[in-house]
């Protein structure tokens, strides 16, 4: 996602400084996908030359702190009311490297598969972790955690599926026609 | 000072049958569960793990290799300890629940106890509490057939909390629960390991096994990997 639309979003709330948005960015969503500063300048540069912010105030540390102008604001408008692009699915390593671990000679496709599941489940433990350690207020960040929970259960369950239409095929047809050890 | 696990396997095997009949359902396992810690044990249908869990439960006894409870030997025990240790150290959750029909919820969760010599009143108020942990307090004088699956499964997860249990092995205890309350008896099962028992929880759903602080893999009665280790490079024990 763009970064741009996440803090129009948080500006929404009244004005703030870069460093406070990226922390707001962050503990909103669960501390998921950290920022660094320099990102959210730059956003912030590119907002302000397209008129969606403005400078506001300087506060006694010397933070600028910024504000939504009125196109800034129908520009988050325009976020809520539009969704999510899905059609176009960006490149996925994990199945183009099984596709092509199936029809490469030599390749140990249940080895690839079990590494996968294996790092896949780690990552969803490192998820569940964070995820019970949330204040009890933090609904927001633990379903965004919720979210990376479920897509990786998602690739686990894939990963169970492709390995059981292996071990079927590797029963019905003849052995190693495709280098598929299964 | 070193830590006796609550489980260990030591190559445990099991076989059923001989010859060209024979089924491998686990193959020397080795796995060690210390206090404090949740391990889950994933694979597919017919991998193996239901029978590790009667194995570790002694349920059931292994063909060859060793499980000891608490630093204690199985095979060394005769009928009589087993069924003690049954009663008295481990909780089990049965994938197919094995709710006794002719007794309450309440009655079904205290007879552990009673059989281990509690007195009736003082297991009953234990199975009220266990009971209402898992959200149930109100339907405690239900007989079996008077609960709904989800309902059913969570009596069978207070059966299993109840007392002191040391070593807690749950075969699929989310299995007819919808995530929320699948998430209720996670935390359960979690805390009670948190306060020091040991537990093996045995499922096929990832998002479960992420509450393990380990998560074994079994392939054909073999371990093939688990997220505390790096992983094997190479699977060829499995086939
Ligand atoms: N009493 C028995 N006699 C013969 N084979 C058995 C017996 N009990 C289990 N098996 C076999 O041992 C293997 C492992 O069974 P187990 O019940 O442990 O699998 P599981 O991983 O729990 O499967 P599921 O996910 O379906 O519950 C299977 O191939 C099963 O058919
Ligand atoms: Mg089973």
């Amino acid at each position: 996602m763009s970064v741009k639309h996440g803090l129009l979003a948080l500006l929404c709330e009244g004005p703030r400084y870069g460093y406070e948005l990226k922390a707001a960015f962050e503990a909103r969503t669960g501390e998921a996908w950290p920022l660094n500063v320099g990102q959210v300048y730059t956003t912030l540069a590119r907002l302000e030359r397209d008129g969606q912010v403005e400078r506001d105030s300087e506060d006694a540390e010397g933070h600028v702190h910024y504000r939504l102008t009125d196109a800034g604001r129908r520009e988050v408008q325009a976020w809520w009311d539009s969704e999510v692009e899905r059609e176009a699915p960006p490149r996925d390593e994990l199945a183009i490297k099984l596709a092509l671990a199936l029809t490469v000679p030599g390749v140990d496709v249940v080895a690839v598969l079990q590494r996968q599941r294996t790092a896949t489940v780690r990552a969803l433990q490192a998820h569940t972790r964070r995820r019970r350690a949330l204040p009890p207020d933090g609904t927001a960040a633990s379903l965004v955690l919720d979210s990376l929970v479920f897509a990786a259960e998602a690739e686990v369950r894939w990963l169970d599926h492709c390995e059981a239409r292996l071990a079927r095929q590797s029963r019905t047809s003849s052995p190693a026609r495709n280098g598929a050890r299964a | 000072m070193t830590v006796v696990p609550v489980l260990e396997l030591r190559g445990a095997t099991r076989t059923h049958g001989t010859g060209e009949h024979a089924v491998h359902a686990l193959r020397g396992v080795d796995l060690v569960v210390l206090p404090g810690e949740l391990v889950a044990v994933m694979g597919a249908s017919g991998s193996g793990k239901s029978t590790l869990l009667t194995l570790a439960g002694g349920l059931d006894a292994a063909t060859s290799g060793e499980v000891l409870v608490e630093g204690v030997p199985l095979s060394g025990l005769d009928a009589g300890g087993l069924a003690q240790l049954r009663r008295r150290a481990v909780g089990y959750v049965f994938q197919d629940l094995n709710l006794l029909p002719a007794l309450t919820a309440v009655e079904n969760v205290a007879l552990p106890l009673e059989l281990d010599g509690v007195r009736a009143r003082d297991a009953r108020v234990l199975a009220l509490r266990a009971l209402e942990e898992v959200e149930l307090g109100s339907e405690a004088r239900r007989f079996p057939d008077q609960l709904s699956g989800g309902q059913q499964q969570r009596v069978a997860i207070a059966r299993a909390l109840v007392g002191v249990r040391r070593l807690v092995l749950a075969d699929e205890p989310t299995g007819a629960l919808d995530s929320v309350t699948g998430e209720t008896v996670l935390e359960l099962l979690r805390s009670r390991v948190d306060a020091g028992a040991g537990g093996v929880l045995v499922t096929h759903e990832a998002r479960h096994a992420a509450w393990a602080d380990r998560v074994v893999f079994l392939r054909d009665g073999v371990v093939v990997d688990e997220t505390g280790a790096a992983p094997a490079p190479s699977f060829e024990a499995a086939r």
